[in-house]
């Protein structure tokens, strides 16, 4: 118990494991709109672009860094969506040259000018020293912008996941609600870049999803299970980053990683067949489209 | 079953065409669907029966020609199972409600929505089902799940794309019955299939579609020798066996081990 509290003595611990658990909550709930829309590379790239920005806006604005940063975000996600709608270029490759472009002009512009903000390992593996509470109200705002554009389309979101041509005809704008979904992922990338780091945020994005798919049939399940075993890395990866003294994003993944091995070599087979296959969905819907 | 739709118009296709990429897949079509209708659009693979699917629905734009639709019209759309994603995590209840907009602040079923979704798995005969996985579902009760999401939204007009493709004999009889109920409850229904003999000989109206249409009747009007072979390109025979029309091919030359065929 004593190993369990003594951390709590430090006030930068108490930030740190706030914003750690809240932020796994936040991109385990997210992320399962994320692995089943077959957008996982899109959560990778994005933390990419957002780094980009981040970077810029240091040099030009550093005290709006953070607006600057998420406003590049999501320019970057609906770039993405635009060309690949309107071009014959895949969304891999979309995101492929828009965002990784972004994070070169990122890195670029941080050897060039260095920074005046988070460092840049920071900025990469995450930190839980210097949390500032401005960004906690961040981060506590994001939750809350993306619990409720959740829980108030919750079946628009449903529905044009799962079968988007037959959401439109049954009047779910799905064009409009993708885009919702991409603001709200490029803000809650931004919000827990800090703690997560811009490398490791996909990979939060993507393991209590298919660890929570794993687990269950039921898409209510599937949420709930997810941002509650997103909150579990946050709360065990923080303790794990003090004790180690390695940057906090690394041990929250590797926590992660860790239930991801337990919950497989657990549910076995069963397992193996509810997660197989879940980012072929877009690929079924766009085989969908006969002629 | 009467279905060649006489009362009032619902859509309208006039001279349409459509494409996908510049490549014209549908030329000068026109469509009408009535209030009483009862179609099946029948054409070989890539003939654009699914287009004109895609027309009704409107989620593809022509590239000429107008498309017309009641005003508040409801259309619901039944797609092809071999389109949808099995491995989705949800279940039969979860699949059918999400079809009904909510309204709520709350993301769950209120007790109406339960009653109203329970009642029409019930009248489908899945009513047993509704906590099971969708994968979990035979392919006949995998359409009957689709079918209760289109009918939860009370649908004056129901498309579907393929209702029988991949189903055995009993299963679409089953489907074939259920859709007829349909029509009589007052649902004008359109549905593509390449099923001549199974499916679209006993539909009251039929559409024969190879890149326009080429035959529109009932089916002793359009299942004929030169209508077939206008619509999918080769010779066939027609027989009748206890007044229904009946495809056969051709002559088929039977193959013969070793020999030429």
């Amino acid at each position: 118990m004593e190993t369990l509290l003594e951390p709590l003595s430090y006030a930068f611990f108490q930030k740190g494991l706030i914003v750690a658990s809240l932020s796994g909550a936040l991109l385990g709930l997210i992320g399962v709109y994320i692995v089943l829309r077959g957008m996982s590379y899109i959560g990778h790239g994005l933390s990419h672009s957002i780094f980009g920005g981040f970077a810029a806006m240091q040099l030009f604005a550093a005290q709006f860094y953070a607006i600057g940063a998420g406003l590049w975000g999501i320019a970057s996600a609906l770039a993405i969506t635009t060309v690949t709608k309107r071009s014959r270029v895949g969304a891999d490759a979309a995101i492929g040259v828009i965002t990784i472009a972004s994070f070169a002009l990122g890195v670029a512009l941080f050897a060039k000018f260095g920074t005046s903000g988070p460092s840049f390992e920071n900025a990469l593996f995450g930190s839980i020293l210097g949390i500032s509470t401005g960004q906690i109200v961040g981060l506590v705002a994001v939750s809350i912008l993306t619990t409720a554009f959740i829980t108030l389309r919750y079946r628009a979101l449903l529905f044009s996941t799962f079968d988007p041509d037959v959401a439109a005809v049954s009047g779910v704008n799905v064009g409009r609600i993708e885009a919702a979904l991409m603001v709200v992922l490029s803000l809650a990338i931004l919000a827990t870049l800090t703690v997560i780091g811009v490398t490791l945020v996909a990979a939060m994005l993507v393991i209590p999803a298919v660890i929570a798919r794993m687990l269950t049939d039921s898409f209510g399940r599937m949420l709930a299970y997810s941002t509650l075993i997103g909150t579990l890395c946050g709360l065990v990866g923080m303790y794990a980053s003090y004790y180690a003294d390695v940057p906090s994003g690394t041990m929250i993944v590797l926590v992660g990683a860790a239930l991801f091995i337990v919950v497989l070599a657990s549910t076995g087979g069963r397992g193996l067949r509810r997660s197989a296959g879940l980012d072929s969905h877009s690929e079924v819907l766009v085989a969908g489209k006969a002629i | 079953m009467t279905g060649t739709g006489v009362g009032p118009e619902l859509i309208r296709l006039d001279r349409v065409n459509a494409s996908y990429d510049h490549h014209l897949v549908l030329e000068d079509v026109s469509f009408h669907v009535h209030e009483d209708q009862f179609t099946g659009i029948v054409g070989p693979s890539g003939a654009g029966k699914t287009t004109l699917l895609r027309l009704l629905l409107q989620t593809l734009a022509p590239v000429a020609g107008t498309v017309w639709r009641a005003p508040d019209l409801r259309v619901a759309y039944v797609p092809q199972l071999e389109t949808v994603s099995w491995n989705f995590p949800i279940t039969v209840f979860e699949c059918v409600l999400m079809s009904r907009k909510s309204g709520r602040l709350r993301p769950w079923a209120s007790a109406s929505e339960k009653a109203s979704v329970s009642a029409v798995l019930d009248r489908l005969g899945i009513g047993n089902l509704g906590e099971r996985h969708i994968r979990e579902l035979s392919g006949g009760q995998q359409q009957r799940m689709f079918l209760a999401r289109a009918l939860l939204r009370q649908p004056q007009v129901l498309l579907l794309d393929e209702p029988t493709s991949g189903v055995d004999i009993s299963t679409r009889h089953d489907i074939l019955h259920l859709l007829a109920d349909l029509h009589e409850d007052g649902v004008a229904i359109v549905l593509t299939t390449h099923d001549l003999n199974g499916m679209a000989t006993h539909l009251p109206h039929l559409v024969c579609v190879n890149h326009r249409i080429v035959g529109d009747g009932t089916p002793s009007e359009v299942m004929t020798p030169e209508v077939l072979e206008r619509t999918f390109g080769a010779r066939m025979d027609v027989l009748e066996h206890l007044g229904v029309r009946l495809v056969v091919d051709e002559a088929p030359t039977p193959f013969t081990p070793g020999g030429k065929i």
